[in-house]
């Protein structure tokens, strides 16, 4: 680098440079969150998908599964499994059977562990599925299988 | 023989131990898991996949704090010219952060998670259950106490010594990784909200402040190494991080375009993340240029070659692996795949362990006593542990690149009802799954044969 490049311009270019982008991140953040509410139809958020969330959550099912395509790559993608398990017509009944049936115990294959959850609780597990896969996330995933 | 320049830099050595203990078992976890993508069932009652990934993840985000923990332990004093502010201090909270590190972890192994959750009340203040941020919220508190414990020692010794440009810029840095961490206490109810600030954690760590930690610790090394002049190392150093955080900040965008957000963020996360790999590639500049303007032959060759190491794996798997599916229409068939392992395990290893291992290997020996360098033999023994971690890092990159290759290919390409399910695609997948195995039982060894090297001493001659 040339000498007329000084450290002090570099420098500046540092703290400047970034003070400028976190501002431009806050405000693109600041004006997100506001039409998200268009998009993430949080209006349907019911007590029910709430506890969902939890169940979810204190189960660490992302240690396995990917939602919305984070998480773990080991089980298959749980954003879209409402529609690609019987949709509005038979997705509970699925999970409700899925669940009580692990581990399925086939050897060699990738278990699911029992997580020994009522009925209601795999009901509130599927509302917040269904709620989930309503969002409108730009299309993703490409195709049934996620 | 004692070789530190300020004693108190020795505080760094349990940091650095008890990381490369942790480093460890990050590996067998990793490959326990390893072994359950092909052979599904392997200890699936004791072990679950999930416990394992937990343990697996939280480990390397653990060793890798207590890496940068001792390292700033170390090159703070340094720096600033001056003792650590509080040695008493830093010992103490290396036991708080070890004991809650290894309960945690226990905590993982031993009980449920929905139990864990339960005992230490998760349901008060829900933020467990979320890749990465899976610590009880009563550890994630520890670790914010920690943080602060840790922050106020180094500020303090940096107030009363010099502030070099190395100093402030690793200081900014681990700021900011205490900042973003606080993130990791917001878990609305809203999945999208929930995961939009998630990454404020997770990305603005991994692409943000860490990568000025990353830099000053390189720039550091390369001063002791090369003996180049400080003016330009450190302007080198600023043109860096500059470049690290212009394109960071925005580039946390790529994590936006499937998230309920508006459809710039398809624009501006592709823009600014294609800018990502500028910082990895001038590093790679920057590492061998000062290498070969050298004006002493430093006698720590190790230390070196982890250094320019460094600087070229992490331009590979941040910069040209990240790249390779950051753009929106290829990260839409690309996103939550193989790919993405790939990407991440190269780019954690390359850019993250190795300056882990970096600072370990020049401060190790000075720390111990041992002088400016190990002796030949151990340095030996050290570089073909590099070598072998290194290439079978390489491989495992590749593996994972070709399953995730062929995944979406099956998967993710043809159109519903014409696509391969997730499970019969990974069945499909299993001869990458096998070969990453294989290296990863390499990486293993390679491990043994650098954690061997500390033990090499020179045949007394007779």
């Amino acid at each position: 680098m040339s000498e007329k490049f000084t450290k002090g311009m570099a420098r500046n270019i540092y703290y400047g440079g970034s003070m400028f982008f976190i501002l431009i991140f806050l405000g693109l953040t600041f004006h997100t969150t506001k039409e998200m509410p268009k998009r993430d139809h949080r209006h349907n958020i019911t007590e029910s998908v709430e506890r969902g969330k939890h169940l979810w959550e204190q189960n660490n099912c992302i240690g396995c599964h990917s939602l919305i395509g984070e998480g773990a790559y080991f089980a298959p993608e749980l954003a879209n499994v409402y529609n690609r398990r019987g949709g509005e017509a038979g997705f509970k009944s699925f999970l409700n059977g899925w669940m009580n049936a692990q581990p399925l115990n086939i050897p060699g294959r990738r278990q699911m562990p029992n997580f020994h959850l009522t009925d209601e609780e795999i009901n509130d597990l599927a509302e917040f599925l269904k709620w989930t896969s309503e969002m409108d996330v730009n299309g993703w995933p490409p195709n049934i299988e996620g | 023989m004692n070789t530190l320049k300020y004693q108190s830099q020795a505080v760094a050595k349990p940091y650095f131990v008890f990381a490369l203990i942790l480093f460890v078992g990050q590996i067998l976890f990793g490959l326990i898991m390893g072994l359950q993508y092909v052979v599904g069932d392997f200890l699936a009652e004791a072990i679950p996949f999930n416990v394992a990934r937990m343990v697996h993840t939280n480990l390397l985000i653990v060793w890798l704090l207590f890496g940068f923990m001792g390292a700033a332990y170390y090159l703070v004093p340094e720096e600033a010219e001056t003792e650590l502010y509080s040695p008493k201090l830093a010992i103490i909270l290396f036991w708080v952060f070890a004991v809650a590190g290894v309960l945690t972890i226990l905590g993982y192994l031993l009980v449920p998670y929905s139990t864990l959750a339960e005992i230490t009340l998760n349901h008060l203040w829900p933020t467990m259950g979320r890749e990465f941020l899976e610590q009880p919220t009563i550890t994630k508190l520890g670790i914010v106490v920690v943080c602060l414990g840790f922050l106020f020692n180094l500020g303090m010794t940096m107030l009363k010594g010099r502030k070099t440009a190395i100093n402030m810029i690793m200081m900014t840095g681990l700021i900011g990784l205490a900042v973003m961490f606080l993130f990791s206490f917001y878990n609305p109810v809203n999945l999208a909200l929930d995961k939009y600030f998630w990454w404020f954690v997770v990305h603005l760590w991994v692409e943000g402040v860490w990568e000025l930690i990353m830099g000053a610790i390189l720039a550091f090394i390369l001063i002791k190494v090369t003996g180049v002049d400080r003016e330009v190392i450190e302007k080198w150093l600023y043109v860096i991080v500059a470049m690290a955080l212009i394109s960071g900040i925005l580039g946390t965008g790529h994590h936006f375009f499937w998230l309920a957000t508006p459809e710039y963020w398809q624009w501006v996360g592709s823009i600014f993340s294609a800018l990502e790999p500028l910082p990895f590639f001038a590093m790679v500049l920057f590492a061998f240029n000062m290498v070969n303007r050298r004006r002493r032959e430093h006698p720590n060759k190790a230390a070196t070659l982890w250094a320019l190491g460094t600087a070229v794996m992490a331009f590979l798997g941040a910069g040209v692996w990240g790249f390779l599916h950051t753009l929106s229409p290829v990260n839409f068939y690309t996103h939550g795949s193989q790919i993405t392992a790939a990407h991440g395990h190269m780019a954690f290893y390359g850019a993250y362990a190795m300056i882990v291992m970096t600072i370990i290997s020049y401060a190790m020996p000075k720390i111990r006593g041992i002088g400016e360098s190990n002796c030949n033999k151990a340095q030996v023994w050290e570089m073909w542990g590099f070598w072998l971690m290194t290439v079978a890092m390489v491989f495992i990159t590749l593996f994972l690149t070709g399953a995730g290759v062929l995944q979406v290919w099956l998967q993710r390409i043809p159109e519903s009802g014409e696509a391969l399910s997730f499970m019969v695609t990974q069945e499909k997948l299993s001869i990458f799954f096998w070969l990453r195995e294989v290296a990863g039982v390499i990486f293993l060894l390679g491990l043994i044969v650098y954690l061997y090297s500390f033990f090499v001493k020179e045949k007394a001659s007779a």
